[in-house]
C-alpha cells in the first residue's frame, strides 16, 4: 500500500472540528503547504495544538489568522497578535501549558501512558484545578496526556514506507506528534525509496506514519 | 547611563559568573546578549530549548539556513560538538537538572526568590514558553534585569504581585546596580556597582535588602 498521497487528499483528511497537532517552532519544521491547503479549503473550527501560534503570516499562526481555529493549545502565542486579539474578544480559546508539559503531555499521549507528575506550574495559575501530588517529600503537578485526530508533520526526507529523518531544530515537536494522533500526515521535503534511509539514522518509525505528501525544500 | 549601557553592565557581569564547561540556557531578549561576552578561555555549552545543545553566533547574511533557528526564531549557527533533539528531550534536560545555569528576564522578582515573568493580567500574556520549566529545572536561576521599570519603580520586590512564573527558585539577580544572592528568602547585596551608592540602591529596591559583610565592587 502506498502512503504517498497528493496535498489535495491530505488536506482533506483534516476535517473542520478537528483536533489537529501540528510541528514547528516559531514556523520553523512546519508543513506549511498542508496548511495553506487547509486554508483553501476553507476548514473551520480546529482545535490545534501546537508548541506556538508562531506569526500571522508564517507557519501555523496562518491558520489563526484566517479564521480556522476555535481553539489552540499551545505554550507562547506572543509573537501572533492575532491569537491575543481572537482570544481577548472571545472569538478562539487559548489554552496556555507550559513547554515542557506540553511535549510531555503528547508523548505520553503517545506513550500509552496516563499522566505523569511535575514540579513546573507548583504554586503558579499552572496548578489551578490539578490534583498536586507530593512524591519524597517534594510538591508535583498530575498531568494527563493529550492526544488528537490528525498529526501535521514536517520532515527532511521520509522513505517510501514513513521513516522519517528530520534536519536540525525542524525537528522539536514533530517526532512526539506522530505517536499521539489517529492520523498522521507527513509533509517530506525528500521522499527516498525504501531502504535508502540507513535504520540507524531512522528519527520516526515508519508505523507511526499513515500518508506522506511531497512538500518543498 | 542609558538603558543600553546598564544592559551592557548586567550581561557583562553574568557572563563573569560561567565557568568552564557549563551547560547554559539563555532566555529570549536581554539574557541572549551574555552570549556576546563568554570568554574565550572557557568551553560553554548553550542549549537552546527548542532541540539542541552548541548554540553558536548568528550567521553571515546569506548563510541562514531555515531549518536553524533559536528559541527567538532567529537565524543561529551550532558549534563543533552540537546535537539536536526533539522538544521532550529538550525539557528532559531542562527539567531533569542537566542545566547549570539558566539566565532569564524578569517582570518583577522578589526577595523570597519567586519570579513574574511570563504575563500581565489585562495587558500581554505572551504564554511562559519555556521559563516556568527552565526556573524549576535548571541548577541555578540568574535574572538580568535593570533595577526599575520605565517609570522608575523598583523591580525587585518585598513580594511579586503578578502572576508567578515559579516559586522561590531564583538564586541570583543581577541589575546594573549590583549583583544579590537570594538566601533563605533574603535579599542580599553581594556586589556593589561603584557607580552607584549603597542609599541609592536600597531607594531603588521595594524589599528589605540585606548588604553582604564582605561586599564587594561589581566587576564587569
Amino acid at each position: 500500500m502506498s502512503k504517498i498521497i497528493s496535498l489535495e487528499k491530505a488536506a482533506a483528511k483534516v476535517e473542520s472540528g478537528s483536533r489537529v497537532m501540528i510541528g514547528g517552532f516559531l514556523a520553523c519544521g512546519t508543513p506549511e503547504k498542508i496548511v495553506d491547503k487547509l486554508i483553501d479549503n476553507g476548514v473551520e473550527n480546529l482545535t490545534i495544538i501546537a508548541n506556538d501560534t508562531s506569526f500571522p503570516d508564517r507557519g501555523l499562526g496562518k491558520l489563526v489568522s484566517n479564521n480556522c481555529a476555535k481553539k489552540v493549545i499551545a505554550s507562547h502565542i506572543g509573537t501572533n497578535p492575532d491569537t491575543g486579539e481572537k482570544m481577548n474578544d472571545g472569538s478562539m480559546e487559548v489554552e496556555l501549558v507550559p513547554q515542557g508539559t506540553l511535549a510531555e503531555r503528547v508523548r505520553i499521549g503517545g506513550a500509552g501512558l496516563g499522566g505523569f507528575l511535575t514540579p513546573t506550574g507548583v504554586g503558579t495559575v499552572v496548578e489551578e484545578g490539578k490534583d498536586v501530588i507530593e512524591s519524597n517529600g517534594e510538591k508535583y503537578l498530575l498531568e494527563l496526556p493529550i492526544k488528537g485526530d490528525v498529526a501535521l508533520v514536517k520532515a527532511w526526507k521520509a522513505d517510501k514506507k514513513g521513516n522519517l529523518i528530520y534536519r536540525k531544530s525542524a525537528r522539536n515537536f514533530n517526532p512526539l506528534i506522530a505517536k499521539a494522533c489517529d492520523t498522521v500526515i507527513v509533509e517530506a521535503e525528500e521522499i527516498v525509496e525504501v531502504g535508502e534511509i540507513d535504520p540507524d539514522h531512522v528519527m520516526t518509525s515508519s508505523i507511526f506514519v499513515d500518508y506522506i505528501v511531497r512538500g518543498d525544500n | 547611563m542609558d538603558v543600553k549601557e546598564k544592559k551592557e553592565i548586567i550581561v557583562k557581569r553574568i557572563a563573569k559568573s560561567l565557568e568552564d564547561g557549563d551547560v547554559v540556557n539563555l532566555g529570549i531578549g536581554m539574557p541572549t546578549l551574555v552570549a556576546n561576552h563568554i570568554s574565550d578561555e572557557i568551553d560553554i555549552m548553550l542549549q537552546s530549548e527548542n532541540g539542541f545543545l552548541g548554540l553558536g553566533p548568528k550567521p553571515e547574511a546569506g548563510k541562514e539556513d531555515k531549518d536553524l533557528t533559536n528559541a527567538g526564531g532567529e537565524a543561529v549557527s551550532v558549534k563543533d560538538g552540537a546535537m539536536f533533539f526533539d522538544s521532550a528531550e529538550s525539557f528532559t534536560i531542562i527539567r531533569g537538572g542537566h542545566v547549570d545555569k539558566t539566565i532569564l528576564g524578569a517582570l518583577q522578582v522578589d526577595a523570597k526568590g519567586n519570579l513574574a515573568n511570563w504575563m500581565i493580567p489585562n495587558k500581554i500574556v505572551p504564554g511562559m514558553g519555556g521559563a516556568m520549566d527552565l526556573v524549576v529545572g535548571a541548577k541555578e536561576v540568574i535574572i538580568a534585569t535593570l533595577q526599575t521599570t520605565k517609570r522608575g519603580n523598583s523591580k525587585i520586590l518585598a513580594e511579586c504581585t503578578l502572576p508567578l512564573t515559579a516559586k522561590k527558585e531564583v538564586d541570583y539577580i543581577v541589575t546594573e546596580m549590583g549583583y544579590y544572592k537570594i538566601e533563605d528568602e533574603k535579599l542580599i547585596l553581594k556586589e556593589i556597582n561603584p557607580d552607584f551608592t549603597i542609599e541609592e540602591i536600597k531607594e531603588a529596591t521595594d524589599a528589605e535588602l540585606i548588604v553582604a559583610k564582605d561586599l564587594k565592587e561589581m566587576i564587569y
